[in-house]
């Protein structure tokens, strides 16, 4: 499967995330900027983390606004996966794509370390090499974590098995409603998380509890 | 020209640690009684225009569209 990732100013996990989808789908993601209109034919397209804007006015507010992102929404009312990590987990709730905000982290820190995740739906695009339940590793590295919904989107979102990912095992690290790491729309072909699973695919990396989501993602699942 | 202010502030139910960390300073420098502190953002604008009814309009629409996240946030706007 094709793959493309997004590039705007002062996102920086973009070459990790090149670097993963490489590895596990063998084939190099188009790069993406910020101004295009148009995206090329893929199957999936990833935002990946950083600081797109300095954060200014609230995390990923500014790079929601950019031309690029009419072109993802266009996509992904067609279908095509939309995944976004941390700040591109920012940009799509700002973006719309997906319900809710995410707020400062209670503790207001920087947190940057590895957290344990449990997969909430394993019935997913982005989640089929996992089994429901199953607990990863993951590492994390954000300020601005904290999920919030509405107690009526909540409600929705817990009833449609929208929750994707959910901090397990008491390692909630920033305060987020319901333990909640990762979100998707109701179609379930846009996910946005605060977790980096591309930092973790690979021995070098210390495990490979990640790769499942690209395997998914990318339908290249391992036997 | 029009001068513009436009608060946007946290809506009700929304925890605000960083309102919660500002209290708490205020309390460990003895002002007593401090309760429900919120932080929010104060926005000044000029608009190159004399149509108050347009440059209200306008205002709205950067408020819905940039300005405040309507999912955790509210807005007032005040023409000079």
């Amino acid at each position: 499967m094709k793959s493309a990732v997004v590039q705007l100013p002062g996102l920086n996990r973009d070459r990790d995330m090149i670097a993963a989808l490489t590895k596990i789908s063998g084939k190099a993601p188009v790069t993406v900027w910020q101004t295009e209109t148009e995206i090329p034919d893929v199957d999936l397209i990833v935002i990946p983390g950083g600081f797109s804007y300095g954060d200014y006015l609230r995390c990923g507010a500014i790079a929601a606004r950019m031309p690029v992102m009419q072109a993802i929404k266009a996509k992904a009312e067609q279908g095509v996966r939309v995944l976004g990590v941390c700040n591109g987990f920012q940009i799509l709730v700002e973006s719309g794509l997906l319900p809710g905000a995410l707020m400062r982290n209670t503790s207001l820190k920087f947190v940057c370390r590895e957290v344990k995740l449990e997969v909430a739906n394993a019935d997913t695009a982005f989640t089929r090499a996992y089994a429901n339940g199953q607990v990863i590793r993951s590492p994390v590295a954000h300020h601005d974590g904290n999920y919030f919904a509405d107690p009526e989107t909540l409600k929705a979102i817990e009833g449609n098995g929208q929750v994707v990912f959910r901090y397990a095992e008491g390692t909630n690290p920033n305060g987020s409603i319901n333990d909640i790491a990762g979100v998707m729309n109701a179609k379930g072909n846009v996910l946005g998380m605060m977790p980096h699973p591309e930092n973790l695919i690979e021995a070098a990396h210390g495990g490979s509890d990640g790769r499942g989501l690209f395997a998914s993602a990318l339908d290249v699942i391992a036997a | 020209m029009i001068k513009a202010r436009v608060t946007v502030t946290l809506k009700n139910g929304v925890l605000d640690p960083q309102g919660k960390a500002i209290e708490g300073a205020l309390g460990a420098l003895g002002f007593d009684g401090i309760g429900h502190v919120r932080q929010g953002k104060v926005f000044d604008l000029e608009l190159e225009t004399a149509d108050k009814a347009k440059a209200e309009a306008d205002l709205k629409a950067m408020c819905e569209k940039l300005l405040a996240n309507t999912v955790i946030e509210n807005y007032s706007i005040t023409l000079a």
